[in-house]
């Protein structure tokens, strides 16, 4: 947690040791005004006015200066403790930014919004009790049990003596509570992920009419987390209890204690004033313990989410930025030379002793079945992934040379997996060039074949999209993202199974558009249909990780039995249905 | 549906009533326990008044230890007999609102829930799902706030306030309404603070909304955020949400913690002022004005300064929660409109059940006989007649809209014999999906008629009526708990044997008897560790299990590959096999084996018939059908 704090103050470091100083003055007022008072009461109990308006002025003053101080260190810790987290924020977030595909595929998107949201909340929370309470806590006790020492030794004598007792008490009481309450989170954060199960379930749920067993399966799990805050609330409950012990024995024993001895002194060694001031100090110095207490219990309690944002951003980005990058793509090709790959160091190789050498200008087309790693392949050219053994090239040189924005500006990735953001059609094409002009967007379009259903929406190319591209069909989506990475202008186009929801004509009319607009472009494309890669320059055929067979169409089936198998099962079943 | 006594009309009267409801008898309770409690909080000050007037008076007259001590013990063991009280009556009400606390919010969330089942499909399809989320989590997390600590503190507070104000009366009313006026203006300032941070803090968790959604859509997006490098845009858009986030955060933390030490300095300067004034009263002699008629003493103001302090203190304390009360009441405003909700209407009376068919005559049964029939309440008290169950669904005119101002669905006629298969074909939003919530009554409709069996769907009980229609939606949804409980799902009372014939029926017995843990691995999270085709899967088992005669089927459009698409292809057919099929068709295979196509567009059926009549037609379904359109 420390760490952390270290970490992302910056710049609001000032206002955290403004908030520091400014709560060690206000405890130290807090301290001064009791004992002021019991001056204020042996004039009022001497009927002196002058000493009266004296000693009025100097509490007036010192209330002023406290209120100064408390406004002051009250906005000061709300600039710290939300900077703090504004800050862990902006890390967090760039630091997600800055993950590779590996580091992505750890953290799940849930977990990444609770990280981010949730778990900052309870640090600033921390945070706030430390810097506002931590310093004052002790300050006061400490001044609080020397200001009731000048009072009166006796009583005093008997403060001290309580310490200890309410400390270990204190200290038993939230270590009883704290794995209690650890549980019963967690049990809490089970109940709200069957609720959210449920709503997102809810035609599931109306379907096979089970409302009433969702509700008995509700009950039990709200009934087993009552439970559990139920024990753990009923051990913090004795907490109130025993402070109020301890205050009523102060007061009971400073008013016995304090009466004998004004009386044996005449009133020469302590007054009533005196009293009741010192009962105020033995308030104090309880209720700082209690505090202390309150803000340990917090600060282990916020641990765990500080362990989950020390998890993000500790998280090593597993592919960076060469130190000396090379700025220029020479030209589209591709080189594999002996790559294998594997997606952790302890994981199966999924690709073995690839080489391949691709021309610029080359349309590659490369089918397998599930399994078959063709995605790994390719994820292997834009550096999504880093090779394990051997190396990929593009326009001769090593991938892990070129800047990575260089890199994946000029080879575009259609991913299977695809995503529109909310915003309208022109935001998202936008996403691809931030300065295409508009008759750009248009031709992308055109060559992606999404202009003609662009133009039949009324706005047009300013149709909204919902989140997640709700909005617009599976095919039209897929146009889109196309149009999205031809705005890229690449050297090197990849479209990974990105025509599936396209119909075969316009599958056939998009193919020919690249052949015909982009002829220095190097082209790969993935598909499950034989019908979207018959007509590229060469075919891979990958089979668990390894090149089974490379050539055109006709080549390979006459030589690759996996090819021919497909191809005769999909046309067959094209037979069928014409049938 | 529980029996309420009264309705309660405001969300904190349900909140109370909740409460009352769950304790009626520990709640009076513990409210008296806490009053009495308070009560003897408030008394030390008397206490201390007459052991200080026994030392005052003790002191001028010169008298020593021994002859005030028996009397100032005497009131120090009284007030401590108090105390012992006190203490006693404390640890009883501070466990009692633990487990009031945790009840009551439990029976509240439970309710909640409830409630929240009941509601019609509508109220999930037109509010946000991370919005119904928060009324679990924020919203009854400020609750649990309130009843546990704000109000029990309120109460005690306000108790004290009383016996304070009473006591100080009693002693001089002048003194008092110096402390009144000055608590007033504490108050102010309290309330307008309190209510400005709190306002600051509603409009943070609007930000902290649009923050977990920005953080989804680009978590979920974060690939293609790689692949565009658009890393810094990303990171940009987040920082314009999460610095407004800060912006109102930071401003609700300012005013929320310059209350406290504003409001408690205020205390400490009245102090100043009754402790001049007590002087200048005793000073200058004048009369005092008392409830106990006494005249001013040294003592007198000593002790009323002490319970000046003990009074702005406590105002401190009500005045610094006002802001979260104001917080706290929306929240319970937003869980009672969710609890007041109109829930599902049904007005059905046909039910299913069981049924013997004996020469030719249908009788109803108390087992499973695998014959159903529709029970229709005859005109006399206990007659019914019996019709058997079919699975022969017609639309008669029907129109629909989601608003009725926008009508989605026109005139829609259409019939399905039982065992017939229907596909519906059409682009996105041509009212495909439409169709099926309307067969269920997800949603009512406002024109026309649909007959089930030759019933009117209306009189159907709606529990019955969707008992006996299956569906397999687009969006698997799988529940937490094992693979057999999601199979099961369909059929609670289905054997283990039953749920493993369906799933071998579907062709998911396969890829599950390979897991290390069968039919009894556990899911989390949806299903997370499984894949989209064996999700799928699952979720067309489940419906097998249901068996019922009746299917609507809404074909993924997602890309699996070939080879499990195959599969969940040929589950699916399994599935059809024998029922009433509604299928919004995506595969030409489908549509092919279908007997009646309908081709919807923008809510009108514009081509119907099968296969060979729509190719010959040469209209919408050819150009669909010859690729020059996508089907979807």
């Amino acid at each position: 947690m420390i760490r952390i704090i270290r970490h992302s103050l910056r710049e609001y470091k000032i206002p955290t040791i403004i908030t520091m100083i400014l709560v060690i003055f206000e405890g130290i007022l807090e301290c001064m005004i009791p004992f002021t008072i019991a001056q204020l009461i042996s004039s009022v109990r001497l009927s002196d006015m002058d000493s009266i308006r004296n000693y009025g002025l100097v509490l007036v003053l010192l209330a002023i200066a406290s209120l100064v101080c408390g406004a002051g260190s009250g906005m000061a810790s709300a600039d710290a403790v939300t900077g703090l987290s504004r800050n862990l924020r902006k890390d967090m977030f760039e630091r997600i930014q800055s993950f590779s595909f590996e580091n992505i595929d750890k953290f799940s998107t849930p977990s990444i919004v609770t990280r981010l949201t949730t778990d900052v909340m309870n640090v600033q929370q921390s945070f706030m009790m430390i810097i506002r309470m931590v310093m004052r806590a002790p300050v006061m006790i400490i001044f609080a049990t020397v200001m009731s020492f000048r009072i009166s030794r006796d009583i005093s004598m008997m403060f001290l003596g309580m310490i200890p007792f309410v400390a270990v008490m204190l200290f038993i009481i939230v270590r009883l509570v704290m794995p209690v309450f650890r549980r019963a989170f967690r049990k809490y954060d089970n109940l709200n992920a069957s609720v959210e199960e449920n709503i997102e379930g809810i035609r599931v749920v109306k379907t096979y009419v089970h409302e009433d067993l969702e509700e008995e399966k509700f009950k039990k799990a709200s009934h087993d987390m009552m439970a559990n805050f139920t024990t753990a609330e009923r051990i913090l409950a004795w907490n109130a209890p025993l402070l109020q012990l301890c205050i009523y024995t102060v007061i009971t024993a400073a008013l016995y204690i304090g009466a004998q001895t004004i009386i044996n002194s005449q009133g020469l060694t302590l007054n009533v004033g005196g009293i009741s001031s010192i009962v105020v100090y033995g308030m104090q110095i309880l209720m700082s313990l209690n505090i202390l207490s309150m803000v340990f219990t917090m600060i282990s309690m916020s641990m765990e989410s500080a362990e989950r944002i020390e998890e993000i951003l500790d998280e090593e980005p597993t592919i960076k930025n060469p130190a000396d990058p090379v700025l220029e793509v020479a030209d589209g090709s591709i080189d594999f030379d002996h790559v294998s790959f594997a997606y952790g160091k302890d994981s199966a190789e999924v690709l073995e002793d690839i080489d391949l050498h691709i021309h610029e200008g080359e349309t590659i087309g490369i089918v397998g079945g599930t399994g078959s790693s063709k995605t790994s392949l390719i994820s292997l050219i834009s550096r999504l992934y880093d090779v394990t053994g051997g190396s990929v090239k593009v326009g001769g040189r090593d991938v892990r040379d070129y800047d990575l924005d260089t890199l994946r500006r000029e080879v575009a990735v259609v991913l299977q997996k695809n995503v529109l953001f909310s915003g309208t059609i022109k935001e998202n094409l936008r996403w691809g060039d931030p300065d295409a002009t508009d008759e750009e967007l248009m031709e992308a379009c055109r060559l992606a074949r999404a202009d003609e259903f662009i133009s039949t929406f009324p706005d047009g190319y300013d149709t909204y999209i919902e989140q997640g591209g709700t909005n617009v069909s599976g095919g039209q989506k897929q146009r889109l993202c196309i149009a999205r990475a031809l705005l890229r202008k690449p050297k090197v186009l990849i479209l990974d199974d990105s025509t599936s929801a396209v119909d075969t004509y316009t599958d056939a009319c998009i193919r020919k558009a690249f052949r015909e607009s982009l002829p220095k472009t190097t082209k790969l494309i993935i598909a499950q249909r034989i019908s979207s890669v018959q007509d590229c320059d060469r075919i891979i055929v990958l089979d668990q990780g390894r090149i089974n067979g490379i050539g055109n169409h006709e080549e390979l089936l006459r030589s690759n039995t996996i090819y021919r198998e497909v191809f005769e099962s999909q046309q067959r079943k094209a037979v069928e249905e014409n049938a | 549906m529980r029996k309420q006594n009264k309705k309660p009309k405001t969300a904190m009267g349900w909140v109370f009533q909740e409460i009352f409801e769950a304790y009626p008898v520990l709640m009076p309770v513990t409210i008296l326990c806490i009053i009495i409690s308070a009560g003897i909080s408030a008394i030390p000050s008397i206490f201390m008044e007459r052991i200080f007037d026994v030392i005052e008076t003790g002191l001028s007259q010169g008298a020593d230890w021994s002859q005030l001590g028996g009397r100032i013990l005497s009131y120090v063991m009284v007030l401590g007999g108090l105390y012992v009280f006190s203490l006693l009556i404390a640890s009883f009400y501070q466990q009692a609102l633990a487990i009031m606390g945790q009840g009551s919010l439990m029976a509240m969330r439970n309710r909640m829930f409830a409630s929240m089942q009941r509601l019609p499909i509508r109220y999930f399809d037109t509010h946000k799902h991370g919005d119904i989320m928060s009324y679990y989590t924020n919203d009854i997390d400020l609750l649990r706030q309130l009843i546990t600590q704000v109000v029990p503190n309120a109460l005690m507070q306000g108790t004290i306030l009383v016996c304070v104000f009473f006591i100080m009366l009693y002693y001089s009313i002048p003194l008092a309404l110096i402390v009144v006026a000055g608590s007033v203006l504490m108050t102010i300032v309290a309330k307008k603070f309190g209510t400005t941070a709190s306002r600051h803090f509603m409009a943070n968790q609007k930000y902290m909304g649009a923050m977990e959604g920005y953080i989804q859509e680009m978590m979920n997006g974060q690939k293609v955020v790689k692949v565009f490098s658009h890393e810094k845009e990303a990171l940009a858009g987040f920082v314009d949400i999460s610095d407004k986030f800060y912006g109102e955060s930071r401003s609700g933390n300012r005013y929320a913690n310059m209350l406290m030490p504003l409001v408690a300095n205020m205390g400490n300067i009245i102090y100043v002022i009754v402790a001049f004034a007590g002087g200048m009263f005793l000073i200058s002699g004048m009369g005092n004005l008392s409830l106990s008629g006494s005249a001013f003493s040294i003592a007198i103001v000593v002790a009323f300064l002490q319970m000046t302090r003990q009074f702005s203190n406590n105002i401190t304390q009500i005045s610094s929660q006002l802001g979260f009360v104001v917080m706290a009441i929306a929240g319970a405003e937003r869980i009672f409109t969710l609890i007041s909700e109109e829930p599902e209407r049904d007005e059905g009376t046909v039910e299913l059940v069981n049924a013997t068919e004996k020469d030719g005559v249908l009788q109803e049964s108390p087992r499973r006989t695998g014959l159903w029939a529709w029970k229709q309440p005859g005109e006399a008290e206990g007659t019914a007649t019996y019709e058997k169950l079919q699975g022969d669904v017609r639309f008669f005119d029907v129109s629909f809209g989601y608003v009725p101002e926008k009508t989605v669905l026109h005139d829609i006629t259409l019939y399905a014999k039982p065992g017939q298969k229907v596909a519906f074909v059409g682009s996105t939003g041509a009212g495909k999906t439409t169709i099926t919530n309307l067969i269920n009554r997800f949603y009512d409709i406002q024109e026309g008629e649909i007959r089930y069996d030759g019933i009117d769907i209306a009189k159907i009980k709606k529990a019955d009526l969707r008992r006996s229609l299956g569906m397999v939606l687009q969006d698997t949804n799988l529940f937490t708990g094992t693979i057999m409980d999601n199979i099961r799902y369909g059929n609670t009372a289905a054997s283990d044997e039953e749920c493993i014939a369906a799933a071998k029926m579907v062709g998911a017995h396969s890829f599950i008897a390979q897991l290390p843990n069968g039919y009894q691995t556990f899911l989390t999270g949806n299903g997370a560790m499984l894949s989209q085709g064996q999700r799928q899967l699952l979720s067309i088992a489940r419906a097998a299990v249901a068996d019922p005669p009746v299917m609507i089927m809404d074909e993924a459009t997602s890309s699996i590959d070939t080879r499990t698409e195959e599969i969940v292809q040929k589950g699916m057919d399994a599935l059809m096999q024998g029922r009433t099929v509604f299928v919004i068709a995506h595969r030409l295979s489908t549509v092919r084996n279908s007997d009646v196509i309908m081709v919807l567009e923008h809510g009108r059926i514009i081509e119907r018939g099968n296969h060979e009549e729509l190719i010959a037609q040469k209209g919408t379904y050819y150009k669909l059908y010859t690729g020059a359109f996508e089907l979807d």
